[in-house]
């Protein structure tokens, strides 16, 4: 907390939250229209903590992601950042948080350098001021400093994206989606930065499409509909389900898939490489489903008993709200 | 998946100055197979595709795709291939109903046969209600699985995929990959490059290339068990090591 940049020195007084918690959302609301995109949503994010939002396109994460980073207004409810009022404390507020939108936002026209100046000088600081703090991340564009913004690959923009997010040291760093699109070295060397920004005491608030990236984080929620369907450490996840998995492959994998479908003991059926992960209806396993499939005309049929991944629960559990619906 | 051969590579080279971006490759591809081909950024596969969809012409090498030569019938085999990438495949500004119909056109299909293919593509895609909406406001899953409808419109013997599902959510994903399926038990030949390794896993065979050179090819299960791996990452990971330790 110490430091929370102030806006004016006198308001310093007013802003000693004592708040245990970086984020607080209470029981936030908002549609556009008719549709709902948030839902009654109710998080505590630790501070210093790495909590990924999980969940599919048109889930609400960026709207939910807008309202904490005082952008966007709740119809109802309330968020509080370090104890202040995204409403009513969004100037303050917006001094300490650094957003990493989903869509690149940087100008494209100006160069690295120009950019990191740009973002640097509207929040009242300099570049030399916090280098420390992006000098892992810089140093690997620095070679590529004067080549336009819109010039650089996409993991190389992803990380000028994030160096401009930090450069005015925010307690707090919002990540829309950033290794969307990105290679699988970059998104690596991306989540070790993440780590070792954390243990600078930086709070993270990430959201990505990719079930290997949830296992990296303190805790996730998965979200969908504008709802919270969980939220919990990635292994309490895996080890809270109770139902038992099964892979099963054969050589013909569409007819596979749709077979299982239609047997009523199958209760979940989703293809996952080269096999098909399914569940039992009422998790009882159906001891005649070898028999079914090859009477079906499966050949090179394997049905086994596997480990659930973090996949196969984010699946099963939008499943399951799916069908409540 | 049949044993008919629908792409042939022998001995392929493509050279740019004394640059060798495909260093004699040489690989078949079976009618209904899923094929990825696989490799890091820089690897050649984005030069081979090009040459595979009568883009570009090879240095030297036989290429033979859809029954036809490469060199003398680069126009025969465009007519016969689909190709879908994850950056552009449609347009933003015109509608769903409006991409289907261009795109119709282009491969000529007769006026009314688009109609047709129009409103059977919408309804297996339960996209009906969408098609006036513009493809710049659809949600990237719908606008990918709509990209795959439309790049197998005209019945193509090959549909080269570039990179369709990075970013897309586990649900949307398998949707897709269903399409996949579907297009394969059709007879339709998918050749899917990526790098991302989970989307290998549904390839019935996968090559992978490095540095110009295809370094290993066989189903995901083949590789898995030979370089003793628990996924296609880990084999990938394995394989870029070695590479890099041959080099030092």
């Amino acid at each position: 907390m110490e430091r929370l940049k102030t806006a004016c020195p006198l308001m310093h007084s007013l802003i000693i939250p004592t708040d245990q918690y970086m984020i607080v959302s209470n029981n936030i609301s908002k549609k556009y229209g008719s549709i709902t995109a948030l839902e009654d949503i109710s998080i505590k994010i630790g501070k210093s903590e790495l909590f990924g939002l999980i969940g599919p396109d048109g889930a609400g994460k960026t709207t939910f992601f807008r309202i904490v980073t005082t952008l966007l207004l709740p119809d109802t409810g309330k968020v509080t950042i370090m104890g202040l009022d995204t409403i009513n404390d969004y100037r303050l507020l917006r001094r300490n948080i650094g957003y990493m939108p989903g869509r690149f936002s940087l100008y494209q026209d100006l160069s690295v350098e120009e950019n990191l100046n740009f973002y640097a000088t509207v929040f009242g600081t300099t570049v030399k001021q916090n280098y420390h703090l992006i000098k892992n991340i810089y140093s690997l564009i620095e070679p590529f400093k004067t080549r336009p913004a819109g010039k650089l690959s996409g993991g190389m923009k992803q990380k000028l994206a994030l160096c401009c997010a930090l450069i005015h040291a925010p307690e707090l760093i919002v990540l829309d989606e950033p290794t969307t699109g990105v290679d699988a070295v970059s998104r690596a060397e991306f989540w070790e930065m993440l780590k070792a920004l954390q243990e600078e005491g930086i709070t993270i608030l990430v959201s990505t499409p990719y079930m290997d990236e949830a296992i990296l984080c303190d805790r996730v929620g998965l979200i969908q509909k504008g709802r919270i369907l969980d939220i919990d450490k990635p292994a309490n996840i895996i080890s809270g389900f109770r139902k038992k998995m099964y892979a099963v492959s054969s050589r013909d994998k569409f007819r596979l898939i749709q077979n299982l479908r239609s047997y009523p003991s199958v209760e979940s059926v989703n293809p996952f490489g080269d096999s098909v992960h399914i569940t039992f209806t009422g998790d009882r396993y159906d001891s005649t489903i070898a028999g079914k499939l090859e009477k079906d005309g499966h050949l090179e049929l394997r049905i086994e008993q596997i480990e659930p991944g973090i996949e196969d629960i984010f699946l099963e559990l939008m499943t399951v709200t799916e069908n409540d619906q | 998946m049949t044993s008919e051969k629908i792409i042939e590579v022998k001995n392929l080279v493509k050279k740019f100055g004394s640059f060798v971006a495909n260093d004699n490759l040489s690989f078949d591809v079976h009618r209904g197979e899923i094929f990825g081909f696989l490799g890091a950024n820089g690897a050649g596969k984005t030069t081979a595709l090009r040459i595979l969809s009568g883009l570009s012409k090879p240095t030297s090498g036989d290429v033979s795709v859809a029954g036809y030569d490469i060199y003398r019938h680069a126009e025969k085999v465009k007519r016969q291939i689909g190709y879908m990438c994850q950056k552009f495949s449609l347009y933003e500004d015109l509608t769903v109903a409006e991409n289907i119909m261009l795109y119709g056109g282009i491969y000529g299909l007769p006026k009314k046969l688009i109609v047709e293919k129009t409103t059977e593509l919408l309804e297996s895609l339960d996209f009906t209600a969408y098609h006036k909406r513009i493809i710049g406001g659809l949600p990237l899953g719908m606008r990918q699985k709509l990209a795959f409808a439309v790049a197998i419109l005209h019945d193509p013997d090959i549909v080269f995929l570039d990179e369709p599902t990075g970013g897309v959510d586990p649900i949307t994903r398998r949707q897709f990959w269903e399409m996949i399926y579907k297009a394969s038990a059709e007879g339709i030949t998918v050749f899917v490059t990526t790098h991302y390794m989970d989307e290998a896993e549904y390839c019935d065979r996968v090559s992978i290339m490095s540095e110009g050179r295809i370094v290993a090819i066989d189903s995901p299960a083949g590789l898995k068990s030979k370089y003793q791996s628990r996924s296609v990452q880990d084999v990938f990971v394995k394989i870029a090591r070695a590479s890099n330790n041959n080099r030092v």
